[in-house]
């Protein structure tokens, strides 16, 4: 089962390899994590998505939360968040499939960023089923490049994750 | 008003206001600066013949004396020197301060002469690290690793030192601490302390399991006070042995691999077990889905990791042991001895510790109850293997922090310099370190340490030329091949000891062990006292790796 959570950390040199860390010694299996500075230059902001069970999570949480530099670690559920992920992707294109690529980069509301001879690069943004299903349906055209950041989540309505009480 | 200073000025200073004795180290290139302001302090500094000793000996003072232990060694080797200390001090929770020199920081990751990232080496066996890159961070950095390092769940803070930064100059403030991402726990969950309280008053067959914790905590007093007032059996681990005094009727000794039978039977047919301070190690547990198969489990602890980490927890307590026992004590009645008091009396009749006793060869047993017999407030350190679990097993413990041995790494090597540490923490307590010759020898060099410095430190080997411990394992599960596990002709304990210039007593017959003891513990100097005992002697009981504690063995010498 895959969970989310977000970690407040503080943004100092070698955090992120104390977190990173903390997964391969304990054996935790990470999928993705996403870091970047909170509205508070002194913070950062880490999503971490796990696979495990809800004891794994829980001593996930626990672990996290014994380091120093971790200020919050949150437990975020999916069914009351919102998550994205964005890629960038640089496909084979020639004058014969463009237009098709451009027509499934419309129906996905992805964009193209860049446009040459051979190629395309392609921007989209969604939750990981909809990147999935663009890298899917780009495949036959031959993905040449692909960076995806990994998720970044967020809880609706007023309930914030921050340093702060 | 603000004084400026050097950064290694500033390092003393620091050390001086977090009451600091004591430094154990080995000086090197990059430590000039530092050693030179060492110099001119009134820091008392003991020089050791190898780093690794001077962690264990901060980890041995800081055990017996409650406070945090330091220790210092050079960049890159001195450093690394450092690793197994340090790992030995975190799986056992002790609160030590490692101070290791770096490179100047204009080299760092250059790999110059003698660099290490010692940071990074030391990142998971440290509760945290510091590499520290201006001397203006020295006095913060100091005083959060003091505190880390003593406050909750204690354990090894390293701090690594650029030259540079000890060479250049700051105006020294010692700061208020502000660490917003650590608070250890100071109070409990009252719901929790009821609902422990209710289940351990409705409990027919309670016991307690306390471990290294209730040291650390220092609640040994109202665990005794709990355990008196519920009628409840205590057995505690290694690390929390004498936490619980061991001749007390509702004693049950140590659990788990080589604890007593009626301690696992007794943890076995429980239907509340309280652990107080303990971790669920493996070897206390054996096999996981059959531990305790009866009990509800209450759960002490001041590291909120640790609960549900090992094994399910029906009621988890987080908090210091200390605070949460108290509350406890609010709650609880008077429980009075009962048929389960009674059925675990009949088990410590039926199943005591013994060994044959022998009037042609010493018995190592016969050795560590001598010692007690001779020398009862004694602090004892051991080794690791067959030495450690016959001086827990055959002592009587008391006293809390009065038993000192690696637990959680197993760090053969440990002890001698360990010993050293608590014989400078504590110098008016009789220190023994009871060894065997295969890990003596892993820090026989510290002997020039003792002699030098006048720390008389009593070294009881338990000589059976093997390393005894896992050639007991291929005794009984590798049909008695002996591989690499004879050591041969080992060296004269005694001409070793008088090389060095401490005291060497040698006893090969039963009937001389006393008197080789009461030489020994008479002498005012650090002392080796050779027992020469039987190879294939065994430790029993015995859990085998993995197995139930139900399936305890009771081995034959």
């Amino acid at each position: 089962m895959k969970h989310t959570i977000a970690v407040i950390v503080e943004n100092k040199p070698g955090v992120l390899t104390r977190i990173s860390g903390l997964f391969s010694r304990r054996g935790f299996n990470i999928e993705s994590l996403s870091v970047g500075a909170t509205d508070n230059p002194a913070y950062s902001r880490m999503t971490i998505s796990v696979e495990g069970d809800d004891v794994v999570l829980e001593q996930v949480v626990k672990q996290l939360s014994k380091l120093i530099n971790v200020i919050r670690v949150s437990r975020l559920d999916p069914q009351e968040s919102v998550e994205r992920e964005l890629a960038i992707i640089k496909v084979s294109a020639n004058k014969d499939t463009r237009s098709e690529i451009m027509q499934i980069v419309s129906v996905f509301r992805a964009r193209i960023i860049d446009v040459s001879p051979r190629s395309l690069i392609i921007e989209v943004t969604g939750d990981e089923k909809k990147v999935d299903a663009l890298q899917q349906m780009l495949r036959q055209f031959g993905i040449k490049e692909m960076a995806r950041t990994g998720k970044v989540s967020m809880v609706r309505g007023s309930k914030v994750v921050q340093a702060g009480p | 008003m603000m004084v400026r200073m050097t950064g290694a000025e500033a390092i003393i200073e620091c050390l001086r206001r977090e009451g600091v004795e004591v430094i154990f180290g080995l000086p090197g290139g990059v430590l000039l600066p530092l050693y030179d302001a060492l110099y001119s302090s009134d820091m008392r500094h003991i020089l050791v013949r190898h780093e690794q000793a001077a962690a264990h000996a901060a980890d041995g003072y800081a055990r017996a004396t409650g406070r945090v232990g330091v220790c210092l060694a050079t960049s890159g080797p001195g450093a690394t020197n450092l690793v197994t200390g340090i790992a030995t001090a975190y799986m056992d929770s002790v609160p030590i301060v490692a101070m290791t020199g770096q490179v100047n920081t204009g080299l760092i990751g250059k790999d110059a002469f003698q660099e290490a990232d010692i940071t990074g080496i030391t990142m998971p066996i440290t509760k945290h690290n510091y590499l520290i890159k201006s001397s203006r961070d020295i006095p913060r950095v100091f005083r959060e690793a003091f505190y880390i390092a003593r406050t909750g769940r204690p354990g090894p803070v390293l701090i690594d030192l650029p030259r540079d930064i000890t060479v250049d100059e700051l105006e020294f403030d010692y700061p208020e601490i502000n660490l917003p991402g650590y608070n250890p726990s100071t109070k409990v969950h009252q719901l929790q302390i009821r609902r422990a309280a209710e289940a351990l008053m409705a409990a027919e067959r309670p016991v307690i399991y306390a471990g290294g914790g209730v040291r650390y905590a220092n609640a040994h007093e109202e665990l005794f006070q709990l355990a008196t007032r519920l009628n409840a059996p205590v057995t505690t681990t290694l690390m929390g042995m004498g936490c619980f005094p061991t001749d007390h009727p509702l004693s049950l000794g140590m659990l788990g691999m080589h604890g007593t039978k009626y301690a696992n039977l007794a943890v076995q047919e429980a239907d509340v077990l309280l652990a107080v301070g303990a971790r669920f190690d493996d070897r206390v547990t054996g096999k996981i889905a059959s531990f305790a198969p009866k009990a509800r489990i209450i759960h002490i602890d001041v590291d909120a990791a640790e609960i549900g980490k090992n094994v399910r927890v029906d009621i988890p307590v987080v908090g210091d042991a200390k605070i949460a026992l108290t509350e406890l004590l609010k709650h609880v009645q008077q429980r009075p001895w009962t048929e389960w008091n009674e059925k675990i009396l009949s088990w410590k009749r039926e199943y005591p510790l013994r060994y044959t006793r022998d009037e042609n060869v010493i018995k190592p047993q016969f050795v560590v109850e001598k010692i007690c017999e001779l020398c009862p407030d004694a602090i004892i350190v051991t080794e690791v293997g067959q030495n450690q679990m016959w001086a827990a097993q055959f002592f009587k413990h008391k006293d809390p922090r009065k038993f000192i041995t690696s637990g959680g790494l197993g760090t053969m090597g440990y002890g001698f310099p360990a010993a050293i540490g608590a014989k400078v923490g504590r110098p008016e307590c009789e220190v023994i370190d009871i060894a065997g010759d295969g890990s003596f020898q892993m820090n026989i060099q510290e002997l020039a340490t003792a002699v030098v410095n006048d720390i008389p430190v009593k070294i009881a080997i338990l000589n059976n030329g093997v390393l005894g411990m896992v050639r007991q394992w291929q005794t009984l599960f590798f049909g008695k091949r002996y591989s690499h596990t004879t050591l041969g002709d080992v060296p004269d304990f005694v001409k070793v000891a008088e090389a060095y210039g401490a005291v060497g007593l040698r006893a090969t017959k039963p009937s001389e062990v006393e008197d080789v003891l009461r030489e020994g513990l008479a002498s005012d100097r650090p002392t080796v006292m050779d027992f020469i005992v039987h190879r294939d002697e065994k430790v029993s009981p015995m859990v085998p790796a993995g197995a139930s504690l139900s399936e305890i063995l009771e081995l034959e010498s």
